[in-house]
């Protein structure tokens, strides 16, 4: 048989022991921290890769929080305003209305004082014009009664106008 | 600066051959590139530039380790040493003359007897280079992952990652699916060992290990065994009783399991001779182009071989790394049918369709 094709035993036996060896002692060594290096370097890869995305959808999630927050703080301002301003044309309002009311109690109240005084005055006049009256019907009949004719004809016309039964 | 280096190692490596040529030794280029591409007891770089290599041999006269140095006398000749004689690349028992024992088989044929030779061959300690150089490589590679942890690759470590993330993304997840884990240890150490000592064969003066049978050999039998062992129910019952066959191709005439085991077999015989013919036969086309230069007796015909032998240089660059993936992938393809999941409900005879395309690869 031509030697090219006949396997050696010392070759053989030689091959053999020195693979198995290496096979044992490159995947002890070797392969196994390469494979899990590897292994690792790709996870951690896809992993950053993961986090930039879902830091991006975190940003995106985040500026619309705070696009959220800033129309709610606008909102919030809009209302605190208007119920300012609200409060505040209710107090003038409130303040006006009193004051309305205020005004037309004391017209109110100077009226009927002023009604009071007129009476007041008026029953004055009256008194002091029958005062005044009865001086004068007195100095009148104090003069007129001074002539015993005059006493006589006004007795006589008293007496005409009594019926005597 | 490559070109250079190829010719030059390539001229003093063959400066051996002229000068045995030129000694009036009639050139035989077959003979130098069985020489060159098969196994030997020294590392020969260079004609004058040989290392001897240790012998091991365990026998009758028990366990004998010496340099094969010990076979040449002062000057470059044979001679036995210990009881033993080495003839035509093989170490035999010597007899009181010196040669090499012989005994008669039981059908009278003759033939010459040996120890269990266990030696470090130049095949040998070429493994043993390129598996030093694994452990360099792959070890300063880890601790460099352990060290720089979660950083990206840096110098080696940039240069082999896609390597070893295309072994796990193309070869070892796309074929055998979500339990490629466990194999990927293996398929790594295939493909790694498979490529670097293809690329050591290609350097002059290198050895041809992964053209040799009996590596390949050993490699298809681990690939074999990883492969029935991981046989789950489905894959058996694809062999045994294969969907979508007449039940008399099974049991009555059992064609089909005797096709489907052979094709067990078939397989790994595949990749056994696939990658020590296309390697050796990359090796014998480059000596021969080199040969040519001898044959012609011309120096006018050392600048086209050159040329040729560049040129199949880079082209067997490619092919170790191509060779290294097939092997590599195919493997992954047989683990793959083995571990494969089928759904009988829709598998009547093209199911396994995928695996067994690559098989005819």
């Amino acid at each position: 048989m031509n030697p090219l094709v006949t396997p050696s035993i010392g070759l053989l036996f030689w091959q053999v022991v020195t693979f198995l060896l290496v096979l044992f002692l490159l995947s002890k060594f070797a392969w196994k921290p390469i494979m899990k290096a590897l292994r690792e370097r790709e996870q951690n890869i896809d992993n950053a890769l993961s986090m930039a995305e879902k830091a991006k959808l975190e940003m995106q999630s985040l500026r619309a929080d705070n696009e959220r927050l800033l129309n709610e703080a606008r909102a919030e301002r809009e209302r605190i305003l208007k119920e300012a301003t609200d409060a505040a044309t209710a107090l003038v309002e409130g303040a006006r209305t009193r004051a309305n009311e205020e005004g037309a109690r004391m017209i109110e109240q100077a009226r009927v004082s002023i009604e009071n005084e007129k009476k007041a005055a008026l029953t004055e006049v009256k008194n002091l014009a029958a005062t005044l009256s009865i001086d004068i019907a007195e100095k009148l009949i104090k003069r007129e009664l001074q002539d015993e004719q005059a006493q006589r004809a006004l007795v006589q016309s008293y007496l005409r106008d009594t019926p005597l039964s | 600066m490559k070109k250079i280096l190829v010719i030059l190692l390539s001229i003093l490596t063959f400066s051996a051959q002229a000068a045995e040529s030129a000694e009036g030794e009639k050139f035989s280029p077959g003979d130098m590139i069985m020489h060159h591409v098969g196994d030997d007891y020294v590392w020969e770089f260079a004609h004058g530039l040989t290392i001897p290599l240790p012998v091991i041999l365990y026998g009758e006269n028990g366990l004998d380790i010496f340099l094969s140095s010990k076979f040449y006398n002062e000057h470059h000749e044979l001679q036995p040493y210990k009881g033993y004689v080495m003839e035509h690349g093989h170490i035999y028992y010597a007899n009181e003359e010196g040669e090499p024992k012989t005994v008669t088989g039981e059908n009278g044929e003759e033939k010459h007897v040996g120890p269990l030779d266990l030696s470090i061959t130049k095949n040998v300690a070429s493994m043993f280079v390129s598996v030093f150089l694994l452990f360099v490589v792959f070890l300063s590679i880890a601790s460099a992952y352990n060290k720089r942890r979660g950083k990206a690759p840096r110098g080696l470590q940039s240069f082999f990652e896609p390597i070893i993330v295309f072994v796990r993304d193309d070869i070892a997840k796309t074929n055998i699916g979500p339990k490629y884990e466990r194999y990927m240890p293996y398929l790594l150490t295939i493909f790694f060992f498979i490529w670097f000592n293809n690329l050591l064969g290609l350097i002059p003066g290198g050895a041809n290990l992964t053209g040799n049978i009996a590596v390949t050999l050993t490699l298809a039998v681990l690939t074999l065994i990883i492969t029935v062992f991981s046989g789950n129910k489905s894959y058996w019952g694809h062999i045994f009783n294969t969907p979508g066959v007449p039940w008399w191709l099974k049991w009555g005439i059992p064609i089909m399991p005797l096709v489907e085991v052979i094709g067990i077999f078939t397989k790994p015989f595949s990749l056994m001779v696939r990658l020590f013919a296309n390697i050796t036969a990359g090796h014998i086309i480059i000596l021969s182009l080199f040969s040519l230069i001898f044959i012609f007796e011309s120096v006018a015909i050392g600048p086209v071989s050159v040329a040729f032998a560049t040129f199949m240089n880079f082209l067997e660059l490619f092919v170790a790394l191509l060779q290294a993936y097939i092997f590599t992938l195919l493997s992954a393809m047989y683990f793959g049918g083995a571990v494969e999941e089928h759904d009988h409900h829709d598998d009547l005879g093209h199911g396994d369709a995928p695996h067994l395309a690559g098989a005819h690869h």
